[in-house]
């Protein structure tokens, strides 16, 4: 878990929510840009939002500010790219959604499915020698469900990347990145 | 008025509405449909013999009018051989839209012949590509695709047709304005500068002891370079002018101090490195421009105009930023400056500052030894001839390498316009199409290309596309027998251990090679026989000539910036070292 941004106390990942045209390639444009200018992608989430024509991709990306302002500069050169968000994580409502299969033995189920329920998780699919659990709530509370997991035996984990939104209180506002609309 | 035309039809009258009155191209199986209306339209069609020919005359033309560019070709090969021209435009912002046949929407996705993914493949080398999936989005794409190259920061826009999207019948809309803007959504670039910024910066200028304008190629974009002028003699500061902006500013004004850079010369390179302000418009703080940019014009306050926002701090943070068309903010810019000096406000005293600047230039001219009886030409002296003996308004093209930093160099440059280079991606082969595609665009001036030997054998054959189609071009061929820029780096920086440059003095026979595609071929050894050949080369009229100087393959390119130093430790001329005190 060395790796994972979102442990950390100060936020060292910022979140982006880039609004585009729903249209074929765009995926293939935005994703192609961060590797041309050489960022990793910690995670993504994309999909159509309330208005068809639109998707929204949440890309989380673990830089230091100064290298983040260009690569929000050089998204929005892209044609279908129609607004970027970046969402401050401590002003922002994230959520994810884990599903894991765990290998535990018949006898010692309880404690799995026990540890799932104080989580608030749910029961997916139960086996003679495994179950499939899922969790949905914010990436924390995600990092911890899925290291107390581990000590059973993980068989297979998958995490959808983060989605976020901005808090309601008055100073969350979507932080809309200032640079006007690129040529 | 509805009418069903083809996909291919609409394509056609698209690009003639469009204004388009040339398109350079290779015809071939998936493009085959939109070459049967082109013979009822008035378009010029050029045929090239390489499409990557077609791409750099679709550029030289750009260069030129302004207007973009428009190359066709077929899909697979064609496509993927015009990815080098694409990427050439998108690094020089070249209005240019580009048009590729694609295997029909049936058969995409099954490796079918001649099928490769032109828009994965050209995607990061274009502004934008589209694929087009039914013949009824044709008019739109094309206007999109028009709107998109020449608006903003230019570039290269890429459409994509499969052959049933040519074939298949659509009823014809052609959309207004407003739909074109409504159908893009995500792009609406910036032209007019922020105001609060513009008198930053007016107040700015007015303060600085030793400002400096640095223009680059977006003066040319943005048709700005009578605005630049009125700036520069408004506040009587010196300008340089980066190798895209050659011609933006007349080399022989009092205030131009030319080209800085890797290969600028002193002054120019001197004066931007002791600046207190660099005037910064439509240039991108280049890594050849700032040498190791830790140390690059340290003392410097910046003023950044450029209409791409993501310029804006990308190598070198500004204190004032503009994002804005160049043209536009400068004229702003000049009239916060008046507005200022009307109420009162003084300009500092710059006369020491431009003292300083004048020294360097009587101390560190441009220098090559000369030519002694004997001994190899000099291809600097070759330049100069050619310089002296251009008719007025002659556009100069070149290839990549030494040849091309000794035309930036020695060539004077007084008119916007014409000079037709690549600067950002380097392309050896450039200079031949660019040529054609120049003429083509303006008939009316005599163009000259200037080559290496390495560059002229990349994409001579064009020269059998200029006989064919009557466009008389001329070639300075600077024939060192080396891949010369290479060879001088093996010099300077691994010890004279000559790996893989030499080519051959002999081989090709460049005079046959030139007479063989239907040119006048003329071969120069001496001094004195450079300049009856260029009188002659300037003479003829009704074909293109080829002239190959054998030149001195020692020669070198002074000043230079070493890649990785800092600008503090240009090197000079050997000869003229022995003054680098001066350089302070």
């Amino acid at each position: 878990m060395s790796t994972n941004p979102y442990v950390m106390n100060q936020p060292a990942h910022h979140i982006l929510s880039v609004l585009v045209q729903n249209r074929p390639g765009v995926l293939a444009r935005v994703a192609g840009l961060f590797a041309r200018r050489g960022y990793n992608i910690f995670s993504l989430a994309v999909a159509p939002t309330e208005d068809p024509m639109l998707s929204r991709i949440t890309i989380v990306v673990d830089v230091e500010s100064a290298p983040l302002e260009q690569i929000v500069k050089q998204l929005f050169k892209l044609v279908d790219v129609v607004k970027i968000s970046e969402l401050d994580p401590r002003r922002s409502v994230e959520r994810e959604l884990l599903m894991a299969t765990v290998r535990v033995p018949a006898e010692d189920r309880g404690q799995v499915v026990e540890l799932t329920n104080i989580f608030e998780g749910k029961i997916l699919a139960v086996g003679v020698e495994a179950i499939t659990v899922s969790l949905e709530g914010s990436p924390d509370k995600l990092d911890d469900f899925e290291e107390l997991l581990r000590g059973y035996g993980i068989v297979e984990l998958q995490r959808t990347g983060r989605v976020a939104l901005p808090k309601l209180d008055k100073e969350a506002r979507l932080k809309a990145v200032k640079h006007g609309k690129a040529s | 008025m509805t009418q069903k035309i083809t996909g291919a039809q609409a394509l056609i009258r698209a690009l003639e509405l469009e204004n388009v009155d040339t398109i350079f191209g290779l015809p071939g199986g998936c493009i085959l449909p939109a070459y049967d209306p082109l013979l009822d339209s008035p378009i010029r069609h050029i045929l090239v013999r390489h499409e990557q020919g077609a791409g750099h005359m679709a550029e030289g033309y750009a260069h030129v009018t302004g207007r973009p560019g428009v190359a066709m070709v077929t899909s697979g090969p064609a496509a993927t051989n015009m990815v080098t021209p694409l990427c050439d435009a998108y690094m020089d912002s070249i209005p240019m839209v580009c048009i590729t046949g694609q295997v029909p929407t049936t058969a995409i996705g099954t490796d079918a012949f001649q099928e490769c993914d032109t828009v994965g493949i050209t995607r990061s080398v274009t502004k934008h590509n589209e694929l087009i999936m039914s013949a009824d989005d044709v008019p739109l794409m094309v206007r999109q695709a028009f709107h998109i190259a020449t608006t903003g920061r230019p570039g290269p826009v890429l459409l994509d047709l499969p052959k049933d999207v040519l074939q298949n019948s659509m009823t014809w809309h052609w959309p207004s304005d407003e739909e074109v803007l409504d159908s893009l959504p995500g792009y609406k670039p910036v032209s007019k500068g922020h105001p609060r910024m513009i008198k930053e910066a007016a107040r700015m200028i007015l303060d600085a002891k030793q400002p400096i304008i640095y223009a680059g190629g977006g003066i040319l974009k943005a048709r700005a370079a009578d605005a630049l002028r009125e700036l520069a003699e408004l506040i009587d500061t010196p300008v340089v002018t980066t190798l895209m902006a050659r011609g933006a500013f007349p080399d022989d004004h009092p205030l131009c101090l030319g080209m800085p850079g890797m290969h600028g010369n002193a002054t120019a390179i001197t004066a931007m490195q002791k600046s207190d302000l660099l005037i910064t418009l439509g240039a991108r703080f280049d890594d050849r421009i700032t040498g190791k940019v830790a140390t690059f014009a340290p003392d410097a306050k910046i003023i950044h105009v450029d209409i791409d926002p993501a310029e804006q701090g990308k190598v070198r943070r500004p204190d004032v930023p503009i994002v804005g068309d160049c043209r536009l903010v400068i004229e702003e810019i000049i009239k916060a400056i008046k507005d200022l000096l009307n109420g009162g406000d003084k300009q500092q005293d710059i006369s020491a500052w431009k003292s300083r600047v004048s020294g360097w230039r009587e101390q560190f001219p441009l220098y090559y030894p000369s030519n002694e009886p004997g001994e190899a030409l000099k291809p600097q002296y070759c330049l100069e001839q050619l310089r002296d003996g251009a008719p007025e308004g002659t556009i100069l093209c070149s290839g990549v390498g030494q040849h091309q930093m000794w035309s930036s160099q020695y060539w004077k440059f007084n008119e916007p316009y014409t000079w037709v280079n690549s600067g950002g991606l380097g392309t050896m082969g450039f200079s031949v199409p660019a040529a054609i595609g120049a003429k083509v665009g303006r008939p009316d001036r005599t163009v000259w290309a200037v080559d290496g030997d390495g560059c002229f054998q990349m994409t001579a054959q064009e020269l059998v596309t200029a006989s064919v189609e009557r466009i008389p071009i001329k070639v300075a061929i600077l024939n060192n027998s080396y891949l010369g820029m290479v060879r001088q780096w093996q010099e300077m920086f691994y010890e004279e251990r000559y790996s893989e440059v030499y080519l051959s003095p002999e081989l090709p026979d460049f005079v046959k090679w030139a007479e063989s595609m239907g040119c006048i071929g003329i071969r120069v050894e001496s001094p004195e026989e450079v300049q009856p050949a260029i009188e002659k080369a300037n003479s003829i009229d009704d074909r293109s000539v080829v002239v190959e100087f054998r030149v001195d393959a020692g020669e070198k390119v002074f000043p230079m910036v070493p890649a990785g130093f800092s600008n503090d430790d240009v090197l000079l001329h050997p000869d003229q070292n022995n003054r680098r005190e001066f350089l302070r």
